[in-house]
C-alpha cells in the first residue's frame, strides 16, 4: 500500500487560517490503513482545527467526510454537488488523491494533509516500512524476493557494499541491509551461487527518470 | 598476468615487484597546491597515488582535477570515482576526460553514503553500482564503444581496480564477491583498511582455493593509527572496519606522546607480515591527513626505493 505520515498540524493551519468554509476529506483505501488519512483522522483533524478556530475566536465551518477512493472518478464525484460550499479542501489522501481531486475541481485550493512517503508493508501497528519504488521493470526474481532498489540506501544492485556490518546498513544500525537479507534467503533457498550472477545495468526508463508514467491496457479498455 | 594498459602501476604489478600506493585527499577548497604538496611528501616513495572521490560525502575539489595536477607533476594518479554522485553520462564523461590526460588507472566505487556528508539532504544517484562501473570501464576501454553503442574515438587506457572489504559482513559471500568483481573485469584491488590480518589471511586464502589470486592483483590497505582515539573511532564509527582489541590495548597503554611513533610501528609490522602472505601484490598506505610519514613506513617495511619500468 502507499503509506503516509500526519503532517504537522501548524502546516495545515498556515495553509487555510483565512479560510471560512474547509472539507476534510479523508480516503478509505491505504491512508486509511496506515493510520494517518481514514475516518478516525478527519474526525481528530476536524475537532483539533475547530478547537483552533475557536481560540483564535474565528467562525470557521469545518466538516468531514472520508470517501471510498480518492485515486478513482467514480469516487470524487460523490463530493461535486457540495464543492462550491467550500473555500478549501484539506485532503487526508495520498499525493495521488489531492492532485486527482485537484484536476478535478479546479477552482477550490486543495491541500495536502499528510506527507505520502513510500510503498511499504504495515510490520506491525505503528510500523510501516518501505518495500517497493515502482522502478516498473521488477527484479525481484533474481534477488530472492528482497528487492535491493527500495531497501538498499544505495540502490546497489550487485550488493552488498562496504558498509553492510552485522546485517545493517551503514547509514544506521536500525536499518536492515538489503544484501543481508537477499543472501539470507537465497541461502534458505539453497541458490547461494546464484549471487554470483551479475546484474547488468538497469534500464531506468521506466522509472522516474524517464519521466512522468503510464500504463495503457487496451485489453481492458472499453 | 599479461600488460593491456599503459598504466605504470600494472606495468610494476605484471614485473612481479610488489607496488606501493598511497593516496590524497583533495581540499575543501581551490588551492592547487594541497594537492601538489601532498603528492611532493610522497611521490618517490609510491608508484601510483589514489586521489579519493569526496570521501565521506564531504564535497572537496574533485578527484579528476586532483589527477590531473599529479599528471601535470608527471606523476601516475589512480582516478578514484564513486557512483553516487553522476549517472552514466557523467561517469562516461568523465572517464574520457581524464583519458584525455593520459590518466592510467580508475578505482571504481559505490561511495559512502551521502547521510555522512556535508550534503546530508541532497540527491544520490547510483545510476550503475561499482560492478556495473567496473564492466563500463572495460567495455569502454576493450570494445571501444559507449554504453550506449557508440564508438569511440581514442578510447580510454585505464587498468581498472576496485575495492574490497574483507570484513564487511556477511563474510561468507565476501570471496565470491570478489570473484563477481573479477567476473565483471576488475583488474587490480585495493582493500579496505586491515588490522585484523588473521582474517584478511583467511579471506586470502580461500580466493586461492577458488583460484582467483591468478586473476586479479591485490593491494593490501594499511592505515596507521595516529592515536590511541583513532583506533577505537576506527573500531566503533567506520562502517565495515575490523579492528582487534589487542591493537586498541597496545594503543591505549602507550603514553599519548608515543602513540604516533606506536602507530607508525604497527603498521611497519603489519606490512613485514604480509609481504610473506601468497596473493599479497602490493600495499595501499593510506595514511590519513597524515602523507608526510608515507616515506618512513616505506623505507623501514623494506620496499624503497621503488621499481622503475619503461
Amino acid at each position: 500500500m502507499i503509506v503516509a505520515d500526519k503532517k504537522p498540524i501548524e502546516e495545515i493551519i498556515e495553509e487555510i487560517k483565512d479560510d471560512e468554509k474547509i472539507l476534510i476529506l479523508g480516503c478509505n483505501e491505504c491512508v486509511t490503513v496506515c493510520e494517518a488519512g481514514g475516518k478516525k483522522e478527519v474526525g481528530i483533524l476536524a475537532s483539533a482545527l475547530r478547537m483552533y478556530f475557536l481560540n483564535q475566536r474565528k467562525e470557521v465551518k469545518i466538516d468531514e467526510k472520508t470517501l471510498e477512493r480518492q485515486c478513482d472518478h467514480e469516487y470524487l464525484e460523490e463530493i461535486r454537488d457540495v464543492m462550491d460550499q467550500y473555500d478549501a479542501v484539506v485532503s487526508l489522501a495520498c499525493g495521488v488523491g489531492v492532485q486527482f481531486m485537484a484536476e478535478k475541481y479546479q477552482s477550490t485550493p486543495v491541500y495536502p494533509g499528510v506527507n505520502t512517503c513510500f510503498l511499504g508493508v504495515t510490520e506491525e501497528r505503528g510500523l510501516w516500512t518501505e518495500r517497493c519504488q515502482a522502478c516498473g521493470q521488477c527484479i525481484l526474481a533474481r534477488t530472492g524476493g528482497i528487492c535491493p532498489v527500495s531497501r538498499c540506501a544505495k540502490r546497489v544492485l550487485n550488493g552488498p557494499c562496504g558498509g553492510s556490518t552485522k546485517g545493517k546498513c551503514e547509514i544506521h544500525n536500525e536499518i536492515d541491509c538489503a544484501w543481508q537479507l537477499i543472501v539470507d534467503r537465497l541461502k534458505a533457498l539453497d541458490r547461494l551461487d546464484d549471487y554470483e550472477n551479475l546484474i547488468p545495468l538497469k534500464d531506468w526508463s521506466s522509472d522516474r527518470a524517464g519521466g512522468p508514467r503510464k500504463v495503457v491496457r487496451e485489453d481492458v479498455q472499453q | 598476468m599479461k600488460v593491456k594498459t599503459l598504466s605504470k602501476l600494472e606495468k610494476i604489478l605484471a614485473a612481479g615487484h610488489l607496488a606501493v600506493t598511497s593516496e590524497c585527499g583533495p581540499p575543501r577548497g581551490s588551492d592547487p597546491e594541497v594537492i601538489t604538496k601532498k603528492a611532493e611528501m610522497i611521490k618517490d616513495h609510491v608508484d601510483a597515488i589514489n586521489i579519493t572521490d569526496n570521501q565521506t560525502s564531504v564535497t572537496r575539489m574533485c578527484s579528476l582535477a586532483a589527477c590531473i595536477r599529479l599528471k601535470l607533476m608527471g606523476l601516475e594518479p589512480v582516478l578514484q570515482m564513486v557512483t553516487r554522485d553522476r549517472n552514466r553520462i557523467a561517469l562516461q564523461s568523465d572517464i574520457l576526460g581524464a583519458a584525455s590526460y593520459d590518466i592510467h588507472n580508475i578505482l571504481c566505487l559505490s561511495g559512502d553514503h551521502q547521510s555522512f556528508g556535508d550534503c546530508a539532504q541532497g540527491q544520490n544517484v547510483h545510476d550503475l553500482d561499482s560492478m556495473q562501473l567496473i564492466q563500463a570501464v572495460r567495455h569502454m576501454r576493450d570494445e571501444g564503444k559507449f554504453l550506449g553503442g557508440g564508438d569511440i574515438e581514442r578510447p580510454p587506457n585505464m587498468f581498472v581496480g576496485a575495492a574490497a572489504n574483507p570484513f564487511a559482513d556477511p563474510f561468507e559471500i565476501r570471496v565470491p564477491r570478489l570473484a563477481k568483481k573479477i567476473a565483471a573485469g576488475v583488474e587490480f584491488i585495493q582493500t579496505q583498511c586491515i588490522y585484523n590480518m588473521d582474517k584478511f589471511e583467511l579471506w586470502l586464502k580461500m580466493a586461492g582455493d577458488r583460484g582467483l589470486l591468478e586473476k586479479v592483483y591485490i593491494l593490501a590497505g594499511v592505515t596507521p593509527f595516529k592515536t590511541a582515539g583513532m583506533a577505537k573511532y576506527m573500531k566503533n564509527r567506520v562502517p565495515g572496519m575490523e579492528v582487534p582489541d589487542e591493537l586498541i590495548k597496545r594503543m591505549a597503554d602507550t603514553p599519548k606522546e608515543k602513540q604516533p611513533e606506536e602507530g607508525i610501528k604497527i603498521c611497519i609490522e603489519q606490512i613485514q607480515r604480509l609481504k610473506e602472505v601468497e596473493g599479497v601484490h602490493g600495499f595501499h598506505v593510506m595514511a590519513i591527513e597524515w602523507e608526510e610519514m608515507v616515506p618512513e613506513i616505506v623505507e623501514k617495511s623494506g620496499l624503497y626505493p621503488r621499481p622503475s619500468v619503461d
